[in-house]
């Protein structure tokens, strides 16, 4: 072990620490290019990430700046600082420490630009905007390491791919720059490290001791789940209860509406009155901030919160984590276990409730795979096309340079290893020109070649154009709420969901019930409202599938047929439904026909995710509708699709056709919402929309047309277009997930199971009580319209 | 040809679908807010480069619907130009389209606050068209009757179960018509907005764009 020097020596001594191993080697390892450290929350990970630094800097002769530490919270940027600034104030080093976020004021930017501190701390989108400044050399000269933290949750994210060029220009500016990661618990450690280390440098390991397992177990409530939906209010007595027996409970939910009305369900049976807070990403800031401060406070004795606490500050305290509604995802779950108990060596304590019956199988096939430490991930793609645009606009930002070099140093970003020269080309096209078929700007393109050959942008000024658009988070239309006359911020809402509202309408937002009252200058005005039955607002939270893995392992625990770990109630109903018609099982599909109520239905148990489940749906009925099947709408779940319709399917086999499914694919992408949606994200990132900002949505908004428009002008006339090829190839991997219907029908390789049944099955009936059945498009929506127009026109007298 | 009938000032009109107007007894079909080249003005501007098909995909629903009325007279209600410059810059064969559209009819440039000034392609230009009972100018003027008029490029929404549409549409009083924006990159001023609150009256109509016309009480 090398031994500590002095200030850092009588400093640990003084505490009574001792450095744990994985901080030694950190420290014995510190040369290297690039090293990731996996260690569980708790586990001194901030410092091992930052003691080289402090060693290095201590003899205070280094100039400028020397770390850089990255993470994907701004809360967390400012914590460390603090953390950081105790340790070196008490060893009296020459160490000057700042963050850098989007709070930061415009002084300090400017400060920080002309004179480096040491130790800065930023997020990658503040990050992105320093190295497009023309004096990025200047201030990251000298520059030795970089930590990025919670580098597991980067990874998967866009958010990731734009931090790993922008550390590719900070390698070419500092050459001598050596990387570090720091990640929580994950499934294939050795995918981080080649994201985060230069390509191809090698980057070792360090494994924390992950500490003892977890306590984790189902809550066993008196009363069982229901039959479907997610809102789990059937366990509010039974969660209660653990608040009670605990200190501090993080109660997790999937999405942020469930998280408002477990939270106000919470409320109306809390009788004890125990403090219990909310916080979710769309609450407002301030808000969110009062939680937090109240629970390191220890004045709170619960939280129910969604994934905005899933990174971050270390809560202390925290001794039980519940998990409400299936976990979807091991490695999620795992990591948020890992938020209860902050002490090292200390297991944590989780409880998984289930939200409804089919849940409860979830939930068991969860627990196994927390046992087994058999983590899930969907291995992520090469680095995303918008991204690697808008990085090009960046690098023109800073100065004029060579497509050569920079595609060089593209490819040495991790996510960018695999580039091609003919995709860079067609990106660099893309943002000089526009990229499209009819080559109609060639008077006014957005980067120029000079006679040098290096590119420039034609108009310096739209520097300032650019750098308002870095950034690969979408915001959706959000518009603010509030209470009446100057009352308080209480959070956001999507501009969809406060379009439905009309005034007297009720609503949860931050466990409160409002009144609405009417929408000005693009806020939500709400007063407040008692005792009434409120809507539920729609945020724009994250919906997870459930995992692959996690799927296999429920289709196993079908297959096995040990149903002991299973309470009563769900094993009697898998023992019912084995006996009126199957399981499902791996190596087949299921499918199940059954007349209910009048229509035809079919039910196909593809455990193939929410997302591919609904895209089955969409395709399924298209190829019911070419055979002349009539159907009528569908619904999906994570597990199975259910579709009815006027005349009955006898025999599936040709719907799930791999080539036929494939081709449907191909028509239907075309006029998709999902892709409109997908479309708008990457044309954002990609710099051919603007973000629109507050004033100009206020000015008026006959200027600005929606991204709808752009899309089908592409699709129509240039479908080859390259932003049409990253749409595409985002959506079969995002919300069209066609991967996974490729997944599920390799693994039954044609093998379906038809039983043709009298009545609805024990499997199929929960489906039918589902929301979110999706009705078949086409002439629908204009019957939809017309009868609502000819009732509007009727209840004005008018018709 | 799906269409929406109802009189203005006594004159029998007719909304298209498409957001043009067509009056059949004068075989006059109206348009407004084209604004040709608003993504090249983008793009000189130093912003986005939009897609470059807007004027051909706008000219070609304008043919389509020329050949469906088989009109003798066409007005464009203003802004068909996105700022004078693109008037200019419009390419050869969109000059030609246009001209082509032009042959053997009466063609009237009305003036927009985008294009206010001479327009050299063929065809008549007229800050205003009186045409009784009707007259035809870019912006509407409070207190006029019989009036067709662009320029705020109307929207309207409407909740139907579970969803909400938001189409752009024509609104109609007993005084006034303005149209809804042609133009295929032209965004919406939603009804709701008080320029147009207070504009029409409290009977008004909007008559929503799509593959039927529809109208319903305009949305306040």
């Amino acid at each position: 072990m090398t031994p500590l020097p002095a200030p850092f020596s009588d400093w640990f001594a003084a505490k009574g620490w001792s450095l744990h191993p994985h901080q030694s080697q950190m420290l014995a390892r510190r040369a290297d290019p690039a090293l990731l450290l996996i260690a569980p929350t708790g586990g001194g990970k901030t410092l091992a990430g930052f003691l080289p630094t402090l060693l290095e800097l201590a003899d205070g002769t280094h100039q400028g700046m020397h770390t850089l530490y990255v993470s994907p919270l701004k809360a967390l940027a400012a914590d460390i600082r603090r953390n950081l600034t105790g340790p070196v104030e008490q060893m009296a080093l020459p160490i000057r420490i700042e963050d850098r976020t989007g709070d930061t004021t415009y002084t300090q930017k400017r400060r920080q630009r002309a004179d480096p501190p040491h130790i800065l701390l930023t997020t990658p989108e503040s990050l992105a905007l320093l190295v497009s400044y023309p004096d990025a050399p200047r201030i990251f000269a000298g520059l030795q390491r970089v930590v990025v933290d919670e580098i597991h949750a980067l990874s998967e994210s866009k958010r990731g791919d734009q931090l790993m060029l922008a550390l590719a220009r900070l390698q070419t500016l500092a050459p001598g720059l050596r990387r570090v990661g720091l990640s929580a618990t994950v499934d294939d450690p050795a995918a981080i490290a080649r994201f985060l280390a230069r390509h191809p440098d090698d980057c070792a390991i360090l494994q924390a001791d992950p500490g003892p397992d977890p306590d984790i177990r189902m809550l066993v409530t008196d009363q069982p789940p229901p039959w479907s939906g997610g809102g789990a209010a059937y366990a509010i007595p039974a969660v209660l209860d653990q608040v009670r027996q605990h200190r501090t409970t993080l109660i997790f939910h999937n999405t942020r509406a469930q998280a408002e009305i477990f939270f106000h369900n919470l409320w109306l049976a809390n009788d004890d009155a125990l403090p219990i807070g909310i916080h979710h990403g769309s609450l407002d800031r301030a808000q969110r901030e009062r939680v937090e401060a109240a629970m390191v406070a220890g004045q709170l004795r619960a939280i129910v919160c969604t994934g905005s606490l899933d990174l971050g500050l270390d809560w202390g305290d925290v001794d039980l984590v519940i998990q409400v509604g299936a976990p979807k995802n091991v490695k999620r779950l795992v990591q948020r276990i890992g938020r209860a108990n902050h002490r090292y060596n200390a297991p944590s304590k989780a409880l998984l409730v289930p939200a409804n019956r089919f849940e409860v199988v979830e939930c068991l096939a969860a627990l196994e795979a927390v046992k087994a430490h058999d983590l899930d991930g969907d291995p992520r793609g090469p680095g995303p096309l918008d991204v690697l645009c808008q990085h090009i606009l960046i690098a023109a930002c800073a100065g004029p340079f060579d497509a050569n070099a920079l595609l060089a140093e593209f490819r040495s970003a991790g996510p960018y290893a695999t580039l091609t020269r003919a995709q860079f080309d067609d990106c660099l096209d893309f943002v000089a020109t526009g990229g499209y078929a009819l080559r109609a700007y060639d008077r006014w393109q957005r980067l120029q070649q000079r006679p040098d050959g290096l590119w420039q942008l034609r108009d310096p000024r739209s520097a300032v154009l650019i750098r308002q658009n870095i950034g690969t988070i979408q915001d959706s239309d959000l518009l603010k709420v509030r209470m009446r006359g100057r009352g308080p911020a209480l959070g956001e809402v999507e501009e969809s969901f406060a379009a439905s509202l009309t005034p007297g309408d009720t609503f949860l937002i931050g466990g409160q019930i409002v009144r609405y009252e009417g929408l000005r200058e693009m806020t939500v005005e709400v007063s407040r409202d008692k005792g009434r039955k409120p809507k539920v607002a729609t945020f724009s939270g994250t919906k997870f599938s459930t995992s692959t893995q996690l799927s296999h392992r429920i289709l196993r625990l079908f297959q096995d047929g040990d149903f002991s770990a299973l309470p009563d109630h769900t094993t009697d109903w898998l023992r019912l439904q084995a006996d009126v018609s199957s399981l499902p099982e791996p190596g087949a599909l299921l499918v199940e026909t059954f007349p209910h109520d009048g229509r035809q239905h079919l039910c196909a148990y593809g455990f193939a995710g929410r997302n591919a489940q609904q895209t089955l749906g969409l395709l399924l009925t298209k190829r019911m509708e070419a055979l002349n099947l009539a159907p009528l709408g569908f619904v999906a779940t994570d597990y199975a699709t259910l579709v009815w319709g006027l005349d009955p399917v006898t025999d599936p086999a040709p719907l799930f056709d791999p080539q036929a499914l494939a081709d449907g694919l191909e028509g239907w992408l075309r006029g998709n919402a999902v892709m409109k949606r997908t479309f708008r994200a990457s044309a954002t990132i990609a710099g051919l929309i603007q973000r629109s900002h507050q004033g100009q949505r206020k000015s008026g908004r006959q200027a600005t047309f929606s991204s709808d428009i752009l899309y089908d002008t592409l699709a129509k006339y240039d479908p080859d277009h390259l932003l049409l090829r990253i749409t595409r190839d985002e959506a079969m991997r995002g919300l069209v997930d066609f991967g996974r219907i490729e997944e599920m029908l390799t693994r039954i390789q044609g093998r379906i199971t038809h039983n043709i049944l009298p009545r609805v099955t024990p499997l199929a009936a929960p489906l039918l009580l589902e929301v979110g059945k999706v009705p078949i498009q086409g002439t629908a929506q204009d019957r939809l319209l017309a009868d609502e127009a000819d009732r509007l026109m009727q209840a004005a007298g008018l018709a | 040809m799906n269409v929406f009938d109802f009189t203005l000032a006594g004159a029998k009109l007719q909304a298209l679908g498409s957001g043009a107007l067509y009056w059949p007894d004068q075989r006059l079909l109206c348009v407004s807010d084209l604004h040709f080249g608003k993504a090249e003005r983008a793009a000189r501007h130093g912003g986005a480069q939009l897609p470059p098909y807007e004027t051909h995909d706008t000219l070609t629903r304008l043919e389509a619907d020329l050949a469906a009325t088989g009109a003798a007279t066409v007005v464009c209600l203003g802004d068909t130009f996105d700022d004078m410059t693109a008037l200019h810059e419009l390419t050869e064969a969109e000059a030609l389209w246009i001209a082509r559209l032009q042959a053997g009819r009466r063609w009237v440039w009305i003036e927009g606050n985008h294009d206010a000034g001479p327009i050299q392609l063929g065809g008549t230009h007229l800050a205003e068209l009186p045409l009784p009972p009707l007259a035809f100018r870019h912006i509407a003027r409070p207190g006029a009757s019989g009036e067709v008029s662009g320029h705020y490029h109307p929207k309207a929404r409407l909740r139907t179960r579970g969803q909400s549409l938001s189409r752009p549409c024509f609104l109609l009083d007993s005084d006034r018509l303005i149209l809804p924006a042609y133009g295929t990159f032209t965004g919406g001023l939603r009804s709701d907005n008080t320029a147009l609150s207070d504009l029409m009256r409290p009977e008004a109509l909007a008559i929503l764009t799509g593959a039927i016309p529809r109208p319903i009480p305009m949305p306040r």
